[in-house]
């Protein structure tokens, strides 16, 4: 049968087409190369697979998507997306819909997976504080304010991701703590407090292991360090003074720690208000030295393999990515894939990397060997990209 | 000659109000796009897409109440010290400024 043929019976007999795609459907498939791109501006997200770099499905009503966040189920099916508005929503990557969708809060920032698979906790900054959800249900299992001080006076939570144990580990911007929430009773969480981590952390990580959560300061010079495998010995201070006194230059967009850069032993952090990417040694978690960049960096994120690590920038220089190769420590590329660059995912073995492009209204596929753009695909002020390789990893 | 000085100051008063209403005409309708786009993405980074604020404090008409124009406009062009409110006045002229807080605090892109 031709398609013409098959598209005048699907105008005729309307249902023959629900069918048709209900048949398609139904094809089994996995999703072990799906991902999600959030359109910001328009509230929606597109599901894409990147085997043949193509998109599968688009979904819209979410809300507020700017600064929007995702996380994975454990059988990858499921994407958890957290909007700005405080909107939760879980989104069917086969079926190509929301399975089910709440607004939890005035003001949220982020979220993590529970190690069992069956807790989302979020971040909100209005009211500050994390709440935990049942991950099939979303119904709500726990609350817990960030209040601190004699007044309990509530911060905005950021950098939350999860650690072994079912615990979350997250900061507080306004008080300058960190905080541990241990989830093996989900209705009664037992919270650890870190006070005086240093100032205004305005997010955090952990290393893959889940062994160190790192947050990084923006009110002063360095980053927060705790042993997850020893949290007894409180937190401590890394790269303690790393302006050397000078004077920073502005940030007109905050640096993300969305995953931490490891290379053979060495982290690659952005610095706040220095052009710089820091390296860190981790047996002795000591400055390894600094690689100067385009611009204020953003995300600084490793190719799988560890053997690139990629850096986008904060305006004037969100036009750039630049690529530093880990053995020799150099920029050895400088894209300019467009006008405000705002994230970067690789592929789950880092062949590819799927850059967001807003300005362009495009999201860019790049190889990563050769650093030729492969693909182009069409979308609405893109930002965020999250593949579902991210189901399997310890911190989101 | 009395006539003439009326006229003078009738020209006068008509091109101080003239002045008034197009404190903004000066701006281009293209480079009032850009600002607003400005407003809403590189702002909204930090204040929120629809202004509501997020790691910085809300922007809407109403949170803005009482907040003297002038102390706006410093902050916007020098920065907040002690916060992550950097100095835009390498992107931003003073005119500009002063036309982005009239439409965060009337919600209107024109003067009136």
């Amino acid at each position: 049968m031709r398609v013409e043929h098959l598209l005048n019976y699907c105008r005729v007999y309307p249902c023959l087409a629900g069918m048709l795609l209900l048949s398609a459907c139904a094809t089994p498939r996995g999703t072990g190369d799906l991902g999600i791109i959030i359109e910001r501006a328009s509230g929606s997200v597109q599901v894409i697979e990147t085997s043949q770099r193509t998109r599968l499905a688009r979904i819209s009503g979410l809300g507020d998507l700017s600064h929007a966040s995702a996380v994975y189920s454990r059988d990858a099916r499921f994407a958890y997306v957290f909007g700005r508005d405080g909107g939760l929503t879980k989104i069917d990557l086969l079926r190509g819909r929301v399975a089910k969708r709440i607004v939890q809060a005035g003001n949220s920032i982020g979220g993590a997976i529970s190690q069992d698979g069956r807790l989302i906790a979020v971040s909100n900054y209005e009211p500050g504080g994390v709440k935990v959800f049942a991950a099939d249900t979303l119904a709500l299992l726990a609350d817990i304010p960030a209040g601190s001080g004699d007044d309990q006076r509530r911060s905005k939570v950021v950098g939350l991701v999860d650690a072994p144990g079912n615990r979350f580990v997250y900061s507080l911007y306004d008080a300058g703590e960190i905080w541990i929430a241990d989830m093996r009773n989900p209705r009664a969480p037992r919270v650890q407090k870190f006070a005086d981590v240093g100032r205004q952390p305005y997010d955090g990580t952990v290393t893959p292991d889940g062994h160190y959560y790192i947050a990084g300061l923006f009110g002063e010079d360095g980053l927060a360090l705790l042993d997850l495998w020893q949290p007894s010995l409180g937190v401590r201070r890394v790269l303690d003074g790393y302006g050397r006194g000078r004077q920073p230059l502005p940030v007109f967009k905050m640096p993300h720690m969305d995953y931490w850069a490891l290379s053979n032993d060495t982290a690659f952090v952005p610095a706040v208000g220095r052009h710089e990417v820091l390296m860190i040694d981790q047996k002795n978690w000591k400055e390894a030295g600094r690689i100067d960049v385009a611009g204020q960096a953003v995300f600084v994120i490793a190719r799988p393999d560890g053997r690139q690590v990629w850096v986008n920038f904060a305006p004037p220089e969100n036009d750039k990515v630049q690529v530093i190769d880990t053995l020799s420590r150099k920029v050895i590329q400088t894209l300019k894939p467009g006008k405000a660059v705002l994230h970067m995912e690789f592929t789950p073995r880092g062949e590819q990397v799927w850059i967001s492009v807003r300005d362009e209204n495009r999201v860019d596929v790049y190889d990563t060997a050769t650093f030729e753009r492969l693909a182009s695909l069409p979308a609405d002020k893109p930002s965020g990209i999250f593949f579902t390789a991210r189901a399997h990893r310890i911190g989101q | 000659m009395r006539s003439v000085k009326h006229q003078a100051g009738v020209i006068l008063a008509v091109l101080g109000v003239l002045w008034m209403i197009p404190v903004f005409a000066g701006i281009p309708l293209a480079r009032q796009s850009e600002l607003l786009y400005l407003l809403e993405q590189d702002c909204g980074s930090c204040h929120g897409l629809t202004r509501r604020g997020g790691l910085g404090p809300p922007l809407t008409a109403q949170a803005l109440t009482g907040k003297p124009a002038a102390m706006l406009r410093e902050i916007i062009l020098n920065g907040r010290p002690g916060t992550p409110m950097p100095p835009w006045k390498g992107f931003l002229n003073e005119q500009e400024v002063d036309w982005l807080i009239h439409v965060l605090i009337t919600g209107k892109t024109h003067a009136r």
